[in-house]
């Protein structure tokens, strides 16, 4: 509460009149060099405005004398971090991919490179994770289509699938129904085959008619007992991983009217360190042969 | 005319000032300048080596070496910043070990509280830096200029050429003094002999002579300009420490029991009527805070005991005893004044209580420093995906298994699951010998480690299960365990 400043008559000393509590402010003097140091500081202020960015405008601002900038000085270190990444990047290029991933510091620096590149180019299919979906295998697990050592990846990533690179890798799944080549009931039969491959077949029966379909219309390319091609990338069926459903259901969808699956050649889009560093990333997540 | 006129002035004027005259308002106070006295007596002598010895300490302890081996600094105490590690003789933190910095803070705020609560303000008194630096900056200007009077004589004169060389040279001496500090301020990151070559021919870092500057301007701005400034204005402490203290803490106290009254005239007469302080306030110019002790216990003082020996001397001099200023307690003054006979109590509940706080912190500091280990290990589970399933149906988890290793030798290390029937355990790029991976990690460094672990689907009781990774070194066996968990398909 302010009231009358007084006198206070143990210490001499004026008060300011303000009371809380019964406990009353003194008045005591500032020492004139406080004065002394904030007179310092609103010059220094002046001085500040001159010299460094300080009073908005409506378009633009006052830049100052200094010529100071954080966005200069962020670009700056970005492009020293660019530079020094420089010798890295070439040590990359000069390296076949297995002398990268023995050199534990170059190892290093590729999979923190294919982390940062799968997020902005392949998570979008493939999953941030790398964990795939439906259509989209995943590539943390150890079945792979096209093969899983370093140098059959990065073909992979290098060509694509069905892409416009001229090497591309392709596989050709027929279309057997709509291509008229089996029947309907053929169909189920050759996919109680197949799902009796990895156990899970549920009419034995069918199954047994379907292997005779299988041997004559799959085996060239899945080989035999369903273990798959690499070369002409041919999945394998008789393990319990599925690109698109092991049901029923999907398993004659795929038989009827084929698949597809398309992935880009990242060879034009990508420098070759970048399909390098994601070449080491995939092969490091887990799968790798 | 003049007679109306005269009436009129006279009928209206009181004799009474404003309560706010304007001579009389001061918003800012001029500061007075202070002239201590040279002091002399056994608190002058301990102020003295506890200079000598704490500026030694502060000098010449970047100098200390301490053979760590090859590869490591030799330095006895040393913050490397960019090496991210803290050197203190023969202890080597990590920075994930700063809570022994705080374990130090802790002990060194408590050890203030226990003293103060003890023997007052000892640590403004002796061994605060701005008292240590501010009592080397009077003994320069003493030195320069003189004893007190010629000091004052000094500043009251005109400028002369006599007057500007001394100030020059007092200034001088102070900047490098201030230049001195802020020297060996910056050998405490940095190795010191090479910085101190460095610092001399101009190839030390820009950092480095920043910092130098830096600490020249706060020495000689605090310690030779502001002095008592700093401890009035500026400086938090002396406003803190009254919770420390109570009525059986020592304070430097003019004992007025004995003093007063105060007068001359017992000096002239011997006369019994008067006390045995004879006024003569050596007390007030040995001061170097610019007080009276006599007025009582104060903020400004810093209990430097310096008036004690200016007293103590007067004393001597006059037959009396010593001590009519003296180490006292706010007790023993009531003591006397009822008659009774002094008494200093130092174990009281709140000393004693500081004290086994001291000891708590101390021995938990050093049982962790004793038992701390010389490899560290932290797992973090792989999120996404949470897990793996395999083409033969088994699940895979991945770990991030970091091993830290404190040692300058390298050392192997087998890695190990326990709390699960696992299948496969493999880590990227190191070869599986059938047991447990061997990670092998240089010296005084962390690796890190991609560890994969596979489980058949059908031997996982729950979704989550717990799982123990140990981290074991091959050669003499020591170990440490990270407990984490493994996850599968909801069941």
């Amino acid at each position: 509460m302010a009231g009358t400043p007084r006198k206070d008559e143990i210490s001499g000393v004026d008060t300011t009149g303000h009371k809380w509590d019964d406990i009353e402010e003194l008045n005591n003097p500032l020492p004139r060099w406080w004065l002394w140091v904030f007179y310092a500081s609103v010059l220094w202020s002046v001085v500040y405005w001159i010299a460094m960015p300080a009073w908005p405008g409506i378009s633009d601002y006052t830049k100052g004398m200094l010529g100071y900038s954080q966005r200069s000085i962020v670009q700056n270190e970005l492009a020293a971090v660019k530079a020094s990444r420089a010798e890295w990047d070439q040590q990359i290029l000069n390296s076949s991919l297995e002398e990268i991933v023995k050199d534990d510091t170059l190892n290093q620096y590729a999979l923190a490179a294919g982390k940062a590149a799968f997020g902005d180019n392949c998570s979008g299919c493939h999953g941030s994770g790398a964990q795939g979906g439906k259509g989209y295998p995943n590539l943390n697990d150890d079945h792979w289509l096209w093969g899983g050592s370093l140098e059959d990846i990065h073909t992979t990533i290098a060509y694509g699938i069905r892409s416009t690179h001229e090497d591309t890798r392709v596989n050709d799944m027929s279309a057997f129904l709509r291509d008229e080549i089996l029947e309907k009931s053929e169909i189920s039969d050759v996919a109680e085959y197949v799902m009796s491959l990895s156990g899970t077949a549920t009419d034995a029966q069918a199954a047994r008619r379907g292997e005779e379909l299988f041997v004559d219309n799959c085996v060239a390319c899945h080989s035999e007992g369903g273990l798959g091609n690499r070369d002409l990338g041919a999945p394998n069926l008789a393990d319990s991983l599925w690109l698109y459903g092991g049901d029923k259901a999907t398993i004659v969808q795929s038989i009827s009217y084929g698949r597809k699956g398309v992935m880009p050649t990242w060879e034009a889009r990508l420098d070759p360190v970048t399909v390098k560093a994601l070449s080491i990333y995939v092969h490091a997540l887990g799968g790798g042969e | 005319m003049s007679t109306k006129l005269e009436d009129i002035v006279r009928d209206a004027t009181i004799e009474v000032d404003a309560v706010n005259k304007k001579e009389n308002r001061t918003l800012y106070k001029k500061r007075e300048p202070i002239f201590p006295k040279r002091a002399v007596g056994q608190f002058r002598r301990l102020k003295w080596l506890i200079m000598i010895i704490t500026l030694s300490i502060y000098y010449l302890v970047p100098f200390l070496r301490w053979d760590r081996g090859p590869g490591a600094p030799d330095q006895a105490v040393l913050i490397d910043f960019p090496g991210n590690r803290f050197y203190f003789f023969f202890i080597e933190l990590w920075p994930q070990e700063v809570y022994y910095i705080t374990g130090i803070l802790i002990v060194a705020a408590l050890l203030l509280f226990f003293f103060t609560s003890l023997f007052g303000r000892v640590w403004c008194g002796y061994s605060c830096p701005q008292t240590v630096w501010t009592d080397l900056f009077i003994a320069v200007e003493r030195w320069v200029e003189g004893d007190r009077n010629a000091r004052i004589k000094l500043h009251r004169a005109p400028w002369s050429l006599e007057k500007i060389g001394k100030y020059c040279l007092k200034h001088t001496i102070w900047l490098l003094i201030g230049i001195a500090t802020g020297g060996a301020w910056v050998f405490y990151f940095a190795d010191a002999p090479t910085l101190f070559v460095e610092l001399f021919t101009l190839q030390a870092d820009i950092m480095a002579y920043s910092f130098v500057a830096l600490l020249t301007f706060t020495t000689y701005t605090l310690g030779g300009l502001a002095r008592e400034q700093v401890c009035i204005y500026m400086c938090p402490w002396p406003r803190i420490q009254g919770a420390m203290m109570d009525e059986d803490s020592l304070q430097v106290t003019y004992k007025l029991d004995r003093g007063e009254p105060r007068g001359r005239a017992k000096k002239a007469h011997d006369d019994e009527s008067f006390g045995d302080c004879i006024d003569c306030k050596q007390c007030v110019v040995v001061c170097p805070m610019g007080i009276d002790i006599r007025d009582g216990s104060q903020l400004e003082c810093i209990n430097c005991a310096l008036c004690i020996d200016a007293c103590d001397a007067i004393m001597d001099k006059m037959g009396t005893p010593r001590g009519l200023i003296a180490y006292d307690t706010d007790a023993n003054l009531a003591r006397r004044i009822a008659g009774k006979a002094e008494q200093f109590t130092l174990l009281r509940m709140r000393t004693v209580v500081y004290a086994f706080a001291i000891l708590f912190v101390c021995a938990v500091m050093s049982y962790v420093l004793v038992t701390r280990s010389s490899l560290d290990l932290n797992v973090l589970r792989d999120r996404n995906p949470i897990f793996v399933k395999l083409s033969d149906g088994s699940i895979r988890n991945g770990y991030t298994v970091k091993i830290l290793n404190k040692e300058r030798s390298v050392r192997q290390f087998a890695v190990s699951v326990d709390g699960l029937p696992v299948e496969t355990l493999k880590i990227n790029d190191i070869e599986d010998n059938g047991a447990a991976p061997i990670v092998e990690v240089k010296p005084d460094s962390l690796r890190s480690v991609h560890l994969f672990i596979s489980v058949n689907e059908a031997d996982l009781a729950s979704a989550s299960e717990p799982v123990t990774i140990t981290v074991t070194d091959t050669e003499n066996g020591n170990s440490v365990t990270y407990d984490s968990v493994f996850i599968g398909p909801e069941k």
